[in-house]
Formats: C-alpha cells, structure tokens, sequence
C-alpha cells in the first residue's frame, strides 16, 4: 500500500494554508534503471481536497511533478477543526486518502 | 519560425556567461542567499518528514529474526527505547558495545544485535542511489531518530575520555594526506572561505564550519530526491578525495563525526535538513 501523506492545515484569519507532503516516486516513464531498462511510468494523475465534506480543489498532476512532491493550497472560509480529506490516484490505479484538522 | 528563437536564447546565454564570469563572487553571494530562501521555504515541508514517518514505523514495529522492535531494546544513550535528544549527545560511548558509536552506527548495531539481522545484508546497501524510488530502512531510521533532537542543541559527551580519544582521532584523519591527489579533509575543509564550484565548504575545525557541516543531516538531496545520512556525506567526500571508500558503519566515520560533531556543541540543531 502506498505510504501515508503528511497534511499540515493551519488557519490564518478565514484561510486555511494548507501543505501536504506527498510520498509517491513519480516516475515519468523515462528514465532508465542501473541497467539500462527503462522504469516504467508510475505517477499520481488527479488529487482532490475537500474541506469539511466539500470538495474544494480537482487537481491533475503530470510526470513534471517531482518525487515526494510538496503541494500548497489556500482555501477561503475554512473553520478550525474542519476536516481536511486529501485524496490521490495514481496511472497505475492506486489511491490514497489521509486526513487532518484544520488548527 | 523556430530558428531565430533558438539563436536568440544562445545569445542571452553566452553574454549571461560573461557577465557571471565578472562578478562571480557577487553571484555567488547572492545564489547562496537565494538558496536559502529556498530551503526555509521547505523547510516548511521538508520530505524528510515522510522518512520521518517510515521510520518512525521501523522503529517501533516487531522485526527481525528476533522478532524484537528497537523500540523496546535498543539504547540510544538515554535508556532504552528513548529516542527524545539522543541525536544531539551521539556519537557517544557505549559500555554493551565497547565503542564510541555515531547514530547509525549504534542503530545499526542494534538491528544485528537486537533484532537479528546480519549486518552484511544491511551493508550490501546502506544508501540511497540515484536509482533507487526510496532509501533503505536504515536511512529511514536514522531521519527519524535525529527528528526527534529538533531545536536542541549538541551535546556530544567529549568530557568522556572515551570520547575525546576518538574525537582525537577524528582530528588527526581530517588531517591525513595520502592518495593520488595527496589530499586530506582540510585540503577542501581546512581553511575559510574556500569553495568548488558553487558549493561552500565549510572549514570543519572551527565551530562555525562545524555547524555548517554537520546542519541538515540527515538531509533530503533536492537533486534526485534522495535521502541521505551523515554517514554518506563522509562516503563520499572520501570518494571526492580520491581516496577508497570506507566500509559501511566504520571506525574511521564515527571517529569524524565526532570530531564534527563535537566541534559544533552548543548550537541548535534544526532537525533532518535539506540540501541541494
Ligand atoms: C576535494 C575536496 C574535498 C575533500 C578532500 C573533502 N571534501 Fe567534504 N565536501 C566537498 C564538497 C564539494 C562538498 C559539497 C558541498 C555542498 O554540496 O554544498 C563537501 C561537503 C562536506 C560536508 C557537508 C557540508 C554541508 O554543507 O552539508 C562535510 C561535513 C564534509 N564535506 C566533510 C568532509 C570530510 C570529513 C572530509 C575528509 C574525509 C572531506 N569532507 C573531504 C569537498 C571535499
């Protein structure tokens, strides 16, 4: 399974600023291993946010993203204690979801 | 269309050559502040924390031959089991093992001793490569061992005489010359303000050079995105000296993250770090 994510979600007057930490290779498909074979393409392809059960933010990532990549968002109108639901699918079908509280 | 394009970009690039050329140190000053924008910016969300996380996992699930978690039999220092500060006051000596013991050493030490494992299956691979999608569990360990002296400071226990001796000798090998090149630590760490390329060295005798070289270790290499320790950083500045490579976990590391180590106590440590 893949690993958790690592969400901070904290408020700064009605925005949250929320970071996620995301661990995922995000191999584009075009690199080659020690051998010289090429690694087959492995990468997250949509994320979704959702706030308090409201989903906020449908993003879709590329292969131009990095390894563990870092992502920020804002969100107007958030509450603290409100549910943060991160959400991804990667091209090979495999999903993760976590989950914090805004603080 | 696209010929002029590609011409015009070769221009701006061979004058911006030029213009670096003159005003390398200016340039040079100014990438270094520009650099650290960056890194406190992520530091905010350093992927280290995700090794972090594994390793926290490592550490305290039931593994080995043993079938033990190192959570419940290995002594960092402080008691067993205790990880709270026991980066910051390593390397440090211990009685079980008769050596003074850098971090990873002393986990590594553990897994054989505690858990089981064979230390040559662990040090068939103890880094992260370029290839590689993560590091080994090691690594792992270690960033989350050294999370936990976040914001404390060094406190490596050089009134130990035990300590001192290899903190001696640590000193003594920064200062050994040998090899093709005839170089030693202090040929690139030796003195201030020295640099290859754009990369600062730090003169690791002073305290403040100390610092520099031991800050953001374990650090998440930016280039590749690898995770790699203190242990590595030694493997391969012994690499950069033209020198052979020494054996995984060995005196010879320990003895120099002492004398490092040593020399920065008393500066707070700002937890796994990362670098370029
Ligand atoms: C040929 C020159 C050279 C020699 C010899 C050398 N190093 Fe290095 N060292 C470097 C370079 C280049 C870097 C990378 C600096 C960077 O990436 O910012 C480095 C980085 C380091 C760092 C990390 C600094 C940081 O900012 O994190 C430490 C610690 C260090 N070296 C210690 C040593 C020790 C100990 C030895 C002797 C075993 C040694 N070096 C030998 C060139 C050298």
């Amino acid at each position: 399974m893949a690993d958790p994510m690592k969400i901070r979600a904290s408020l700064k007057g009605d925005v949250a600023d929320i970071r996620v930490l995301v661990s995922h290779p995000m191999e584009n498909g075009q690199r080659k291993d020690n051998a010289g074979n090429t690694v087959p393409a492995h990468y997250i392809q949509t994320m979704t946010v959702e706030i308090g059960g409201k989903p906020v933010i449908q993003g879709q990532v590329g292969t131009a993203v990095s390894r563990n990549p870092v992502f920020g968002f804002k969100v107007k109108g958030a509450k603290a204690g409100d549910k943060v639901v991160i959400k991804w699918r990667d091209n090979k079908g495999e999903t993760r979801s976590d989950e914090a509280a805004v603080a | 269309m696209r010929k002029p394009r590609i011409l015009g970009a070769l221009c701006a690039i061979t004058s911006l050559g030029i213009a670096h050329a003159q005003t390398a140190e200016v340039d040079h000053a100014k990438a270094d502040a520009e650099f650290a924008k960056f890194r406190a910016e992520m530091e905010d969300s350093n992927p280290a924390e995700l090794f972090e996380l594994k390793g926290e996992e490592l550490w305290k699930v039931k593994r080995g031959p043993k079938s033990v978690s190192l959570a419940e039999s290995c002594d960092l220092g402080l008691g067993v089991g205790k990880v709270e500060g026991a980066y910051v006051q390593m390397p440090r000596y211990f009685a079980d093992a008769n050596a003074v013991m850098d971090a990873e050493r002393r986990i590594v030490w553990c897994m054989v001793e505690k858990q089981g494992f064979k230390f040559a299956d662990i040090a068939k691979k103890p880094f992260q490569g370029a290839n590689d999608t993560n590091p080994p569990e090691i690594t792992s360990l270690v960033t989350f061992v050294a999370g936990h002296s976040r914001n404390m400071k060094f406190a490596v226990p050089l009134k130990d005489p035990k300590v001192k001796e290899i903190w001696e000798i640590g000193k003594e090998i920064t200062n050994y010359r040998a090899g093709p090149y005839d170089f030693s630590c202090n040929t690139c760490h030796g003195s201030d303000g020295k640099r290859i390329r754009m990369q600062n060295l730090p003169n690791i005798g002073t305290h403040e050079g100390a610092v520099k070289g031991v800050m953001g270790w374990p650090g998440y290499r930016m280039t590749g995105g690898v995770m790699l320790t203190h242990q590595w950083r030694m493997n391969d500045c012994f690499r950069q000296q033209r020198f052979p490579e020494p054996k995984y976990a060995s005196d010879t590391v320990t003895a120099l993250l002492t004398y490092m180590t040593a020399n920065a106590n008393g500066a707070v440590y700002k937890g796994p770090g990362i670098k370029r």
